[in-house]
């Protein structure tokens, strides 16, 4: 492949240009828009003369508690993953090094309930949360949440688990070590990597989760930030506040694309542990 | 000691919360598709049998269907989802396997664009809905502005309102979105291609089209289908990306928004609950009926 042809070499220059733009112009004019205040809004140039901070600053102040919300989205993610996590690493120990019957059916419903609709459990799911007294309360979103978190973070972490090397374990056993020990002594120091991507993807997938969170939680203020941004709303019906809603999805998500360049190869080597592996 | 029952104690937590949290909630909302339940008043349901799936007010026989099944709103939104669902995941699939051939080739930048890729995958699915809303606007919108100059349209379009082109804009918002996805585990698997099948087939003088025809694409063939068979699965229940981009508008109302608004905006529990149903069984029907004829293999992961 290193002798190619020189339109071969144009060919693809001229791919990965395109490539490149589409995926990132978009987002470049999304950032534009949200500096873009009064009347520069309606012209579709593709950066505006006087770049102003109006739209942020009059999120933070305005009707709607915008900071309230990114906390309350910080919160959720957090607590959901962080409890996930926990519960997953001796799941994943008992799947991924113990040999016992009914493991493959296991894992497949595992994988089964991470993929199924979430909407089948939804009034399933309303009648439980009204009985534990946590609808319309932020942190009551843990528990729906937990359904696709889960067995995504059991999953994930199942294939790191596996790939670990059987001599230390062996090893550890030999030296009188229990599982518990074996998983959180000397398992942990070499799972760190894998860790970090499963949480950061399960963390992306509470961060972004909106049927849920629209459902269970009506308050303005109990809110999390998605919701937040898809019900913005102008003073009236007919004229929608664009450039707020611009600046509230450049907040939404640069926390987001922050994480995911500064951590691209966790997040590609999580991303395809789960599907790739044979 | 690793027995089976350690490992069983081990999964217990697991197995436990999710009996609460996902078995539970599943069976009940079965239960409730039988009742006839209103969301104010929960405890007041009443057993009505099959009525919400084949009664006089049922999904499937209603006697106010009179254009027949498919022109009701139920039948509009399985015909609308299995429409998203087939036209984007096959797009998605094209495209990835694009993006990804082109990523595995080396030419200077290859970084810089792989990770340009990653920003729409990035990037919330209600941002990329209010994003193109605003791009796609009839009035503002910056891609009217720049079609109507390049001459390609002669007076501004609607995209996400008008019936005739509101689904083609959902599906190729979402192709946009979920293409860097796709073709990220795509080239994940091309990478695992060794390198001396290539070498050889260069050797004999093997036409590269034909090398990617019966080398690439058998040794990929599992991992793109394990691909496709976990975007199936996650198109067939779109929800935030329609709710958000043409408001649930009956051209593009999925099966999952309709549920939503019998449940909640309506307060039908009951008769959402059966409609909630009838999408479970479809799509895990759907996902046993692909996997069997594309012959996928999950079991090889499982081992």
């Amino acid at each position: 492949m290193n002798q190619r042809p020189l339109w071969g070499t144009i060919t693809l220059y001229a791919l990965a240009a395109i490539v490149f733009a589409l995926s990132v112009v978009p987002f470049i004019y999304v950032l534009a828009s949200s500096l873009k205040t009064g009347n520069a809004i309606f012209e579709p140039t593709l950066w505006p003369k006087t770049p102003s901070f109006d739209n942020f600053v009059g999120l933070f102040s305005g009707k709607q508690p915008f900071g309230r919300q990114f906390a309350n989205s910080v919160m959720v993610a957090t607590i959901t993953v962080t409890f996930a996590m926990a519960i997953s690493l001796t799941a994943a120990y008992a799947l991924g090094r113990i040999r016992f019957k009914g493991k493959g059916l296991l894992l497949l419903a595992l994988l089964g309930v991470s993929m199924f609709p979430q909407v089948a459990i939804l009034s399933g799911m309303f009648e439980l949360m009204q009985v534990l007294g946590i609808y319309n309360r932020t942190l009551g979103l843990v528990v729906p949440y937990t359904v696709f978190t889960l067995p995504f973070t059991v999953w994930i972490l199942t294939t790191f688990m596996r790939d670990l090397p059987g001599e230390l374990e062996e090893a550890a056993i030999m030296d009188g070590c229990g599982p518990l020990r074996i998983i959180f002594q000397v398992f942990m120091p070499l799972l760190w990597p894998a860790l970090v991507s499963t949480g950061l993807l399960a963390f992306i997938g509470a961060w972004n989760e909106f049927l849920f969170a629209i459902t269970f939680v009506i308050d303005d203020t109990a809110r999390t930030i998605p919701v937040g941004l898809g019900l913005i709303a102008g003073d009236n019906t007919f004229e929608l506040p664009w450039g707020s809603i611009m600046a509230a999805s450049v907040i939404v998500t640069i926390p987001l694309l922050l994480l995911v360049l500064v951590f691209q190869r966790k997040i590609i080597s999580g991303l395809t542990a789960g599907a790739v592996k044979g | 000691m690793k027995s089976a029952r350690t490992a069983w104690l081990f999964l217990a937590p697991t197995l436990i919360l999710m009996v609460i949290v996902a078995l539970w909630p599943l069976a009940r909302s079965i239960w409730f598709s039988v009742t006839e339940t209103q969301i104010n008043n929960m405890d007041a349901s009443r057993f009505i049998g099959l009525g919400n799936y084949f009664g006089e007010f049922g999904l499937f026989t209603n006697a106010a269907y009179t254009d027949g099944f498919w022109a009701s709103d139920w039948g509009i939104s399985i015909r609308n989802t299995f429409k998203f669902a087939a036209v984007s995941v096959v797009l998605e699939t094209l495209a990835g396997l694009g993006v990804a051939l082109l990523l595995n080739q080396d030419f200077k930048g290859r970084a810089w664009v792989r990770t340009a890729v990653l920003v729409p995958w990035a990037i919330p699915t209600i941002v990329s809905a209010k994003m193109w809303q605003w791009m796609l606007h009839d009035q503002f919108g910056i891609v009217n502005a720049w079609l109507e100059k390049l001459g390609l349209i002669s007076q501004k379009i609607a995209w996400t309102a008008e019936p005739a082109t509101a689904m083609w804009t959902v599906i190729a918002v979402d192709v946009w979105k979920t293409t860097p996805f796709m073709a990220l585990l795509v080239l994940a698997a091309l990478q695992t291609v060794p390198k001396d099948c290539y070498e050889a087939a260069k050797v004999d003088g093997v036409h590269p089209l034909r090398v990617f025809w019966k080398i690439t694409l058998p040794l990929i063939r599992n991992a793109l289908l394990v691909a496709v068979v976990f975007r199936l699965l996650d198109a067939l229940r779109v929800f935030d990306l329609i709710f958000i981009l043409t408001s649930n508008s009956s051209s593009t109302i999925s099966m999952s928004g309709f549920v939503r608004r019998e449940m909640v905006e309506n307060g039908n529990i009951g008769f959402g609950s059966a409609a909630s149903t009838s999408l479970f069984l479809l799509i895990m029907l759907c996902a046993v009926l692909f996997i069997k004829a594309a012959k996928v293999n999950l079991g090889e992961q499982t081992k």
